[in-house]
């Protein structure tokens, strides 16, 4: 088991100087996944928060090769650099064995919704990558906007709360499970709480050979609208109240990773983030009556699926 | 910093000198508040380390020794996380306006 005295002795691979915002939840991911191989990285990032704050020119936060990505491709990206390195290979311009890792990372935007087919069409190929999701539940870096991972009744600036409207009325995207039915050796979803549970994915996911997917909780402060200093105690509770179940899936096989001694309610987790102050009004109460009834139908259905 | 034209960039942009970053200080953003480490207090556990979101806790060896104040900015999660029953990262009020100084 690896100890984060251990970790904190290698070296960075993203470092400081880089402008994601007070609180932010998404070095805390990085730091522990680039810990989780020691090869050689080649990373591809789809824009988003990560790729524009860590690469503002005429600076890099990166000690890494570091390709940018467009929004929507950064798994064809990855997948097309890790052929490159096979035909070299072949060619004989690089060492038959040495060995490589590639990395594709993108946000819930660049993921779920417009990467998805460039995902979708780089793991069903079967190369040998890795495809990293931050997921903080929206378009953070254009200021906010709703994605498929939004969940049901947040507010955000394309479903705002007001009104006429409850925040976003759509139930979210299983992008993780959407992974999952690709067929490939390795799905997981993690968050950057459970640091063992996360780097234990990660070396998983980085050792298998073929495609593997991590799905990880990502902080936002700035969006989802909390005391920034309370990040870490909010990915508690999304995963005490199942809202963020962790849970990996090794060649079709499920594994719930941690099962909460009492499951809290999802109010919970909303009452402390600005993004769903409305649903305590009155006329909203459907909708956290519906986020609650949709969590606890998912929980109940992962908990079937692992004891197949 | 001088300002660069279209006409020095790399071809393809690719930037050498990685990691150069470093030489952004975020710890600029800083706002009323700070940590402060209270060495005596601390076990060692490196939760501070493993959640700043900006890289500022300074380890030494196998020890946290304490902050980085030119990256620190004050988000106060360490000390949140900070385990010890008094805890060994207090968040202090911080006199020096850096936003206000770096304006003149
Ligand atoms: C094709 C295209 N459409 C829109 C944009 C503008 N854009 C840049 S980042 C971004 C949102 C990214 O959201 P997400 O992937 O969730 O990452 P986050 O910002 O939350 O880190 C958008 C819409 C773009 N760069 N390219
Ligand atoms: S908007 Fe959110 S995800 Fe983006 S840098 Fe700020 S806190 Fe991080
Ligand atoms: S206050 Fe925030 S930025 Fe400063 S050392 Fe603590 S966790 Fe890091
Ligand atoms: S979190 Fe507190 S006890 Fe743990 S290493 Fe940091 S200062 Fe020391
Ligand atoms: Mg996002």
């Amino acid at each position: 088991m690896a100890k984060l005295k251990d970790l904190a002795a290698i070296e960075d691979r993203l470092v400081a100087g880089h402008g994601m915002c007070i609180g932010c939840g998404i070095p805390l991911i990085f730091k522990v996944i680039l810990r989780a191989t020691e090869d050689p990285l080649i990373i591809a990032n789809a824009t988003g928060c990560l790729e524009v704050c860590t690469t503002i020119f005429p600076r890099t936060s990166w000690n890494v090769t570091w390709v940018h990505s467009a929004f929507e491709n950064a798994a064809s990206t990855i997948s097309g650099i890790e052929v490159m390195y096979k035909a070299l290979k072949k060619k004989g311009r690089i060492p038959k064995d040495k060995r490589f890792k590639f990395l594709g990372v993108g946000g819930d935007g660049g993921t779920y919704d417009i990467g998805l087919q460039a995902l979708s069409g780089a793991v069903e190929r079967g190369h040998d990558i890795v495809y990293v999701c931050y997921d903080n539940n929206v378009y953070a870096n254009t200021g906010g906007q709703r994605s498929s991972a939004t969940p049901i009744g947040a507010s955000a600036t394309t479903s705002p709360a007001g009104t006429q409207s409850p925040g976003k009325i759509q139930r979210r995207k299983d992008l993780t499970k959407v992974l999952v039915a690709h067929n490939i050796p390795y799905v997981a979803q993690a968050s950057p709480h459970r640091w063992q549970d996360l780097y234990n994915k990660a070396k998983k996911a980085f050792e298998v050979e073929g495609p593997a997917f991590l799905n990880v909780l990502c902080l936002c402060p700035t969006e989802w609208k909390y005391d920034e200093s309370l990040g870490i105690r909010l990915a508690h509770m999304a995963v005490d109240t199942c809202v963020w179940p962790l849970y990996e899936v090794e060649n079709g096989k499920y594994k719930i990773n941690y099962k909460p001694k009492e499951k809290k309610p999802v109010l919970e987790w909303i009452k402390t983030q600005g993004r769903f102050r409305h649903l305590f009004k009155e006329k909203n109460a459907w909708v956290l009556e519906e986020f609650q009834k949709q969590v606890d139908q998912d929980w109940e259905e992962l908990n079937k699926l692992e004891s197949l | 910093m001088k300002k660069e034209s279209w006409k020095e960039l790399t071809l393809g942009t690719i930037n050498l000198d990685a990691g150069n970053s470093v030489k952004n200080l975020t710890g600029t953003w800083r706002s009323g508040k700070k940590p402060q480490f209270i060495e005596e207090r601390c076990i060692q556990c490196f939760f501070c380390w493993l959640y700043c979101p900006h890289f500022a806790i300074e380890v030494d060896g196998d020890k946290v020794r304490g902050i980085n104040y030119d990256y620190c900015t004050g988000c106060g999660i360490c000390s949140v996380e900070c385990p010890t029953k008094e805890k060994a990262i207090v968040m202090v009020k911080e006199e020096v306006k850096l936003f206000e100084e770096r304006a003149k």
